[in-house]
C-alpha cells in the first residue's frame, strides 16, 4: 500500500436526541442508561474510530409553547459520561459538546483538562454557542448575550481557556496567570498541571462566515453539515484557505461532516431501506410537526397525507424552540409547494423529500467506495458517522464497512498512538508559557 | 437511639493531588472492599488537583456498589449544570451518586471567574441550599415514568409529566425542566459538611447526610440533636437525616498507639477531629460512640490515603464486621439503599394527584 494513500478520520455520534432518531423501531434501546453508551463506545473503538461525540442540550425543545414530545428526550451531561466511558474505552477519542456562553473559562478548562488526564491524553471539546434568552432561562446570566457577541466571547474563552493550559510548565511546576480581555478579567493558579495532549483537542461546528473563521483560527477539527459531495468541496477549500492567514498549514484542521448511511446486502436493498427508515423518521404526527413550523399556524387538522395548505405562513412565528429556524418561510413553504405540485406529494412525502439527510446508502462495497472518493475529492479528511439506532446502530458499519476501508488502506487497521491528537495526525501544541 | 441502628462508613480518598485515574480507582475499590457506604473526594477551585466528580464518574465504571461523592461548589458554578452532572454521576454509577455541596469563600477563587467579589459564608451557605433545592426539583421536573414511547401517537414523552420548576432565589432563577431524566435514585444523596454555623441551617434543610465535628460523644450527640430539631423544624422527618462523626485518622506505624484518642489536630481538609491510635482502638471508638447513640456512623479521612484506607478496611473494618457491627455485603445496589434511604417520592407527581 502506497504511503501517499489518503487516511480517513471516522468519529462515532451518539444518536439520542434528534430528529432523525428512530426510537420505534423494536432495536432501539435507553439514550440514558450508560450500557447504551458503552455499547456504541466500544464499538465504535472496535472499529479504530478516532473519536465519540456527543452533542449537548440545555434546554428541552418546545413547540407552541409546550414541551416537543414526539423525539427522543433526555441525555445526560457530556463531560460525566465521557468520564465514564475512559474507564471502558483504551484509545478512543472523546469529544463533548459544551456551550461557550453558559460557562466559565476557568471552571470548563479545569473539566476538560481533567477528562484528558483521566482518558490518557483522548479528550475534546466541542465549542458551540448560544444567545438565545430561551436557554438562558436555565442560568444566572440569562439571555444576556447579543448574537453578534456570541463568537467574540468564544474565541475569548477558547483563548483563555489555552492560556490555563499553558499556565503549568511542561515539566508540572504551576506558574499563576491573568487574563484581562474584553469578556473575561481572571487571575489567579490552574489547579491541573498540562494534560496528555498538551491542549484537549479543539472542535468546531458552525457554517457562518463567523464560524469559518473562528475554526480556521483556532479550531483542529471542524464539525460540518456539507454532506454532498459539492457542497463539501466547497465548503473545505473555503475552509482551508482561511488557515494561511493565521499561519497555519492545510493538514493543522481536520474538515468532518456530520453524515448518516444506510447499507443493504445490495444497492438495492439499501435504497429499500432508506426509504423505510425516511418513513419511520418522518411519522404522521413528524410531518405535521415540520410543517408548522413552517407556517408558524396550527395545521394540526390536516390530513398527512393530504396536499399542502393553500394559506401563507403566518407572519413572525416564534413556534419553535430550542433549535434553529427555518429562515425565510415564505420561500420555504413556495419551494414545498411547487415541489409537491409537480410530483403530486403529500405533506409527509414532501417532507420526506425536503428534509432527506441519508449521506450514503448501498451496499458496504458501494459505501465504502463512497466515502473514499468523497475523501480523494477534498470535500472532508473524516467523517462523523450519526446512527439512526441507540445504540447498535454502527455495528453493521463497522463489521462490513471498516474491514472494506482498511483493505482499501485508507483507514487504520490498528491504532498507532495512545492519543487522539496521535489518531488525527496533530501535533502536541507548542507550549506557550 | 437504639444500639441496633445499622452503622454507617464513608471515607475521603482524597489526599496530595494526583491525576491518575488508577490511583482513585485502586482506593474506592479497597473502601468497597470493607463494604463502605460510600466514598467522599473532596475539591475547590482554589488548590491543586483535578475535578472531584470526572473523577468519580471515571471510577465508577471500574466500581460495582460503592456510593461516590464528589464535592461541587455552588458559589461560582451554575446550579443546573451542577444538576445535571450529578444526574449523570447517577445514571453512569447506576444510582451510587452523592453531591457534597461545599461553598467558595476567598478572594482568591472569586478572581478565577471575575463575576462577583467573596461573600460571607452565611450568604453563600443560603445560597449553596438554593442551589440543592433547585438541584432536587430538576430531579424532580421528570417524573419516573415520564418516558412513554407510545408507537401509536407517535409520542416519545407524555410532556405532562415533565415540569417546570420555576425556582427564584436570591441570587438565580431557573426554569426546568431537567435535561437529564430523573435519576436512578429519584435524587442523588446531599451530603454537607454540617459543622460550621452557617452551614448547619443549609445542611438541616437540604442534606441527607451531614458531617460533624466532635471530640466527645456528648457534643457528637448534642449536634446530632440540634440538625433533627431543625430538620423537624423544615418538615422533615426524624429518619431523614443521617449524622456522621468527621475524623481525621492517622493510623501510624503502631498496631497499637502510645496514647490513643482523639486531639485537636492540625487544620486538615475534611475539617473533622483528629484521631490518632491503631486500627483496633478506632474499632473501639467507633463502637463505644455509636451504641451510645452519638452518631449514625463516621466519615473517615485517612491522613495518608493509600496507607490508612488500607489499615480501616482491612484492621478497623474487619474488626467491627467480626463482631457483627458493621455489614460483611451490601444488601442493596444504590447509596440511599446503603444509608436506608428511601427513595424520595417526585413532589410534582404528587402535585399532579398521581403518586
Amino acid at each position: 500500500m502506497s504511503t501517499a494513500t489518503r487516511q480517513m478520520h471516522l468519529a462515532a455520534h451518539f444518536p439520542g436526541v434528534n430528529n432523525t432518531t428512530v426510537w420505534a423501531d423494536p432495536r432501539s434501546k435507553s439514550q440514558i442508561d450508560f450500557s447504551s453508551f458503552e455499547h456504541l463506545a466500544r464499538t465504535a473503538e472496535r472499529g479504530r474510530f478516532d473519536f465519540f461525540f456527543l452533542a449537548e442540550g440545555l434546554r428541552l425543545r418546545e413547540h407552541n409553547g409546550r414541551i416537543h414530545d414526539l423525539d427522543v428526550v433526555g441525555r445526560p451531561e457530556s463531560l460525566t459520561v465521557l468520564a465514564a466511558l475512559a474507564a471502558v474505552t483504551d484509545r478512543l477519542g472523546l469529544a463533548a459538546t459544551v456551550n461557550a456562553t453558559f460557562n466559565e473559562p476557568y471552571e470548563l478548562a479545569r473539566r476538560l483538562a481533567t477528562l484528558d488526564h483521566l482518558s490518557e491524553g483522548r479528550a475534546a471539546w466541542n465549542v458551540v454557542t448560544s444567545f438565545d434568552a430561551f436557554t438562558g432561562e436555565n442560568f444566572r446570566r440569562g439571555g444576556y448575550l447579543d448574537r453578534a457577541d456570541r463568537y467574540t466571547r468564544a474565541a475569548e474563552f477558547v483563548a483563555t481557556a489555552r492560556e490555563l493550559w499553558d499556565s503549568w510548565t511542561p515539566d508540572g511546576t504551576p506558574r499563576s496567570f491573568t487574563h484581562r480581555g474584553q469578556h473575561f478579567a481572571i487571575e489567579g493558579e490552574f489547579t491541573v498541571p498540562r494534560s496528555p495532549q498538551g491542549h484537549p483537542v479543539v472542535i468546531q461546528a458552525g457554517d457562518s462566515p463567523d464560524g469559518r473563521e473562528f475554526a480556521a483560527s483556532t479550531a483542529d477539527i471542524v464539525f460540518t453539515r456539507h454532506g454532498t459531495l459539492e457542497s463539501g468541496r466547497e465548503f473545505y477549500a473555503d475552509v482551508k484557505a482561511r488557515l494561511a492567514k493565521y499561519g497555519r498549514e492545510p493538514g493543522e484542521l481536520k474538515i468532518m461532516p456530520g453524515v448518516t448511511f444506510v447499507l443493504g446486502d445490495s444497492d438495492a436493498e439499501a435504497q429499500e431501506l432508506a426509504a423505510e427508515i425516511r418513513l419511520q423518521q418522518v411519522s404522521p404526527q413528524n410531518a405535521l410537526l415540520a410543517l408548522e413550523q413552517i407556517w408558524g399556524r396550527d395545521l394540526s387538522a390536516y390530513d398527512p397525507d393530504g396536499p399542502l395548505p393553500d394559506i401563507d405562513p403566518g407572519p413572525g412565528s416564534s413556534l419553535v424552540q430550542g433549535r434553529v429556524g427555518p429562515g425565510d418561510v415564505l420561500a420555504v413553504a413556495a419551494r414545498w409547494r411547487a415541489l409537491s405540485k409537480e410530483k403530486g406529494l403529500s405533506i409527509r412525502q414532501t417532507v420526506i423529500e425536503t428534509t432527506g439527510r441519508q449521506s450514503f446508502i448501498g451496499s458496504p462495497r458501494t459505501v465504502a467506495e463512497q466515502l473514499t472518493e468523497f475523501v480523494a475529492a477534498d470535500a472532508a479528511d473524516g467523517f462523523i458517522l450519526v446512527p439512526h439506532l441507540t445504540p447498535g446502530g454502527l455495528d453493521d458499519f463497522v463489521d462490513r464497512v471498516v474491514p472494506l476501508l482498511q483493505e482499501r488502506g485508507v483507514f487504520r487497521s490498528e491504532y498507532t498512538g495512545p492519543t487522539l491528537r496521535s489518531h488525527l495526525g496533530l501535533a502536541e501544541p507548542v507550549w506557550k508559557g | 437511639m437504639s444500639s441496633t441502628a445499622p452503622l454507617h462508613l464513608a471515607a475521603e480518598i482524597g489526599g496530595p493531588p494526583r491525576y491518575d485515574p488508577g490511583h482513585y480507582t485502586g482506593l474506592a475499590r479497597l473502601a468497597e472492599h470493607g463494604a463502605l457506604d460510600f466514598v467522599t473526594l473532596g475539591d475547590s477551585f482554589a488548590r491543586p488537583g483535578p475535578d472531584a466528580l470526572a473523577v468519580l464518574s471515571r471510577v465508577a465504571p471500574a466500581t460495582g456498589r460503592i456510593g461516590l461523592v464528589p464535592t461541587v461548589t455552588t458559589t461560582h458554578t451554575e446550579p443546573f449544570h451542577v444538576s445535571s452532572a450529578v444526574a449523570t454521576l447517577d445514571w453512569v454509577s447506576r444510582g451510587r451518586a452523592g453531591w457534597q455541596a461545599d461553598v467558595s469563600t476567598t478572594g482568591a477563587e472569586a478572581r478565577l471567574f471575575g463575576r462577583r467579589p467573596a461573600a460571607p459564608a452565611d450568604e453563600l451557605w443560603r445560597e449553596a441550599g438554593d442551589s440543592a433545592e433547585a438541584g432536587a426539583r430538576l430531579w424532580d421536573s421528570w417524573e419516573d415514568d415520564a418516558e412513554i414511547r407510545d408507537v401509536a401517537t407517535g409520542r416519545f414523552i407524555d410532556r405532562d409529566k415533565l415540569h417546570y420548576i420555576d425556582f427564584e432565589g436570591a441570587s438565580f432563577t431557573v426554569r426546568g425542566p431537567a435535561i437529564v431524566p430523573r435519576p436512578p435514585q429519584g435524587r442523588p444523596v446531599i451530603v454537607v459538611d454540617g459543622t460550621s454555623g452557617p452551614a448547619r441551617e443549609t445542611a438541616a434543610r437540604h442534606a441527607d447526610v451531614v458531617l460533624v465535628r466532635a471530640t466527645t460523644p456528648e457534643q457528637a450527640a448534642g449536634a446530632r440533636t440540634d440538625l433533627r430539631r431543625r430538620a423537624a423544624a423544615y418538615g422533615r422527618g426524624p429518619g431523614a437525616l443521617r449524622v456522621l462523626v468527621a475524623l481525621t485518622v492517622d493510623l501510624g506505624d503502631a498496631e497499637t498507639a502510645p496514647e490513643p484518642g482523639l486531639e485537636s489536630g492540625p487544620p486538615l481538609a475534611a475539617g473533622g477531629s483528629y484521631y490518632r491510635g491503631g486500627p483496633v482502638d478506632l474499632a473501639e471508638l467507633i463502637t463505644r460512640w455509636h451504641r451510645g447513640g452519638a452518631a449514625d456512623g463516621f466519615h473517615l479521612t485517612p491522613i495518608t490515603p493509600g496507607r490508612d484506607l488500607e489499615r480501616i478496611v482491612n484492621g478497623t473494618v474487619a474488626l467491627l464486621q467480626h463482631r457483627s457491627l458493621f455489614r460483611t455485603f451490601y444488601p442493596g445496589g444504590t447509596l440511599r439503599e446503603h444509608l436506608g434511604l428511601a427513595r424520595p417520592a417526585n413532589r410534582y407527581a404528587f402535585e399532579g394527584g398521581r403518586a
